[in-house]
């Protein structure tokens, strides 16, 4: 399988061995999201203090790429300011492992690839509205997430 | 193989089976218990029927609309030879068998279920046989049950008698064959026990009709739906059947065209039976291309094909069963099982697993098949699929095998 692009040993290092995978105690973002099509299903928490993520972890089921792209997207926000984690965009997830292609090549993948990206979005989205009464921080999130795939 | 028939000539008949997927690789279509493919002899009855006798049906007096209406018809009559019907009033043209679910649980179901009945289920449903009941019993404050598996992926009917026993069941609704473990029910068995108790029953036969024989006069039971799609013929197209008695005290599902006797500002009065149920013009191409499906099916033989899949069934079951870090869901008992074959690969997602064996042009179905239900109770989010029909070959059983073994080397499984 040299020749598959997908299925790189980072991605199925991440797979055996996702990051950040586990339950925080009450958390500040805890946002729950699936694929109806294929049943990948993350819960995603993150721990806010002074606008900044202390801890972030994530649980559920799902194909590698999945795992792999949450493993990843945890690691590029801890330590992160909001504002600066609600620039993320779809390449910056993909490019880490080198799934550009997918939106080009696989449009049903895509959707596993970015999932916790769209929970991510959604989840500050609520914090920033229902937690902190500041929609003008919340921004675009709410529509960034709906149409990222 | 004991068949005696030649699967050589039956993959001449269907065209998409000679092209190449991916790069260049020979299609293995193995994703049958989704749809099947169609054989050429198919979409030339739908092209022929656009192309020369294209009328809307039941109507109109002209040649085109006679020649319509006796194609549709003829489709009908052959439903009922087809499944050993007596009364061809009694075969409804639904879209497919969701919809003939639908409009069971819609018609007879508003009209005889009421609060604190009972309506039993399985396990092992398709959504489209659970989720109508689900609505249906919110709305009427009705309960919904389960007949759970055991762990050869076959149903407990103990479950079914302690149901029964509380005597507020008004409908045992189930598959004839799990679409996900390939697990062929008992079917006597329970239209046995549910008659005694007075209660109806609903058979889903999508899985059933395409491989198997079925004789719905011996059958007995009160409901029985399936699709053409997995059975050669073309997508919108199914049918509910229905028996005479219960038939006619069905109110309608849709009104509209053709489902009407007379209609006043006020007060319509209704077609006779089957009409009254097939609101609107139907899907008439595709019902004709249904016809040629049964057609196709008749040549080669229930039976032939029945077999066919056993042998090539048991070919795979021993082959894959050798494949590192697979496990393989449901009955080895053959005789309890269609050609269905559900499996994982320790904790690889079966979307992984579709993904890499998709690269050798092998398509197979991964998730959660639309039985969700099934998915909880096996514990898993979802499954590997490898479905089988009658132009399916050995050869074919070894290319899904040796890609399933790149898989478990990928993974160091």
């Amino acid at each position: 399988m040299t020749g598959d692009p997908i299925y790189t040993e980072m991605i199925i290092e991440y797979s055996k061995h996702p990051s950040n995978f586990g339950e925080i105690e009450n958390p500040d973002i805890s946002r729950h999201d699936s694929n109806p099509l294929c049943g990948d299903s993350i819960d995603l928490q993150i721990k806010i203090n002074d606008n900044k993520v202390s801890d972030v972890k994530f649980k559920g089921k799902g194909c590698s790429i999945c795992m792999a792209c949450t493993s990843v997207l945890t690691e590029m926000i801890k330590g992160k300011d909001l504002n600066d984690i609600k620039k993320i965009e779809k390449d910056d997830v993909l490019g880490e492992l080198g799934l550009q292609h997918l939106i080009r090549t696989s449009p049903v993948r895509i959707k596993c690839a970015l999932l916790s990206l769209k929970a991510l979005k959604y989840g500050i989205y609520s914090y920033f509205v229902e937690k902190m009464n500041d929609e003008k921080s919340a921004g675009n999130l709410k529509e960034e997430a709906t149409n990222l795939y | 193989m004991q068949t005696a028939i030649s699967i050589e000539t039956i993959r001449k008949d269907f065209p998409i089976l000679q092209r190449k997927v991916r790069d260049n690789k020979s299609l293995v279509y193995l994703d049958n218990a989704s749809t099947s493919q169609k054989p050429i002899q198919v979409i030339d009855a739908i092209n022929n029927y656009y192309k020369n006798q294209n009328a809307n049906i039941h109507r109109a007096v002209y040649a085109l609309a006679e020649e319509a209406t006796e194609a549709y018809e003829k489709t009908r009559e052959k439903i009922a030879k087809f499944l050993n019907i007596q009364n061809r009033e009694e075969i409804i043209f639904v879209r497919g068998t969701t919809e003939a679910i639908n409009l069971v649980a819609y018609s007879w179901g508003r009209q005889n279920i009421i609060k604190d009945d009972i309506i039993v289920t399985t396990e092992y449903e398709h959504h489209s046989n659970i989720v109508p009941w689900q609505l249906l019993a919110k709305e009427k404050g009705a309960k919904l049950e389960y007949i759970g598996i055991d762990d050869n992926g076959e149903l407990i009917l103990d479950h079914l008698d302690s149901y029964l026993a509380t005597g507020k069941v008004k409908l045992v609704t189930f598959s004839q064959m799990s679409n996900v473990l390939g697990t062929i029910t008992n079917t006597d068995e329970i239209i046995k026990r549910c008659k005694k108790a007075g209660v109806k029953t609903l058979i889903d036969g999508a899985q059933s009709v395409p491989h198997m024989k079925v004789d719905l006069s011996k059958l007995g039971c009160d409901f029985f739906a399936f699709s053409a799609h997995k059975m050669l013929g073309p997508t919108g197209v199914g049918v509910l059947w229905v028996r005479k008695e219960v038939l006619e005290t069905m109110q309608p599902f849709h009104g509209g065209g053709d489902m009407i006797r007379e209609v006043h500002k006020y007060e319509t009065t209704w077609n006779d039976l089957p009409y009254k149920f097939e609101a609107g013009t139907p899907n008439i191409a595709d019902v004709i291309g249904f016809s040629a499906a049964i057609d196709y099916l008749n040549k080669i033989g229930m039976d032939n094909i029945r077999n066919h899949e056993i042998e090539l069934t048991k070919y795979a079951l021993d082959k894959m069963s050798k494949v590192k870090g697979i496990t393989i869901y449901g009955t080895n008992d053959i005789t309890k099982r269609g050609g269905v074959i559900s499996f994982n690969f320790h904790d690889v997602h079966p979307h992984d697993v579709a993904t890499i064996i998709d690269k050798d042009g092998v398509a197979i179905r991964s998730g959660h098949h639309c039985a969700q239900v099934l998915m909880e109770r096996l514990d898993v989010a979802a499954t590997n699929r490898a479905s089988f029909y009658v132009y399916n070959t050995k050869q074919e059983v070894d290319a899904l095998i040796g890609s399933l073994n790149k898989v478990a080397e990928l993974f160091k499984l």
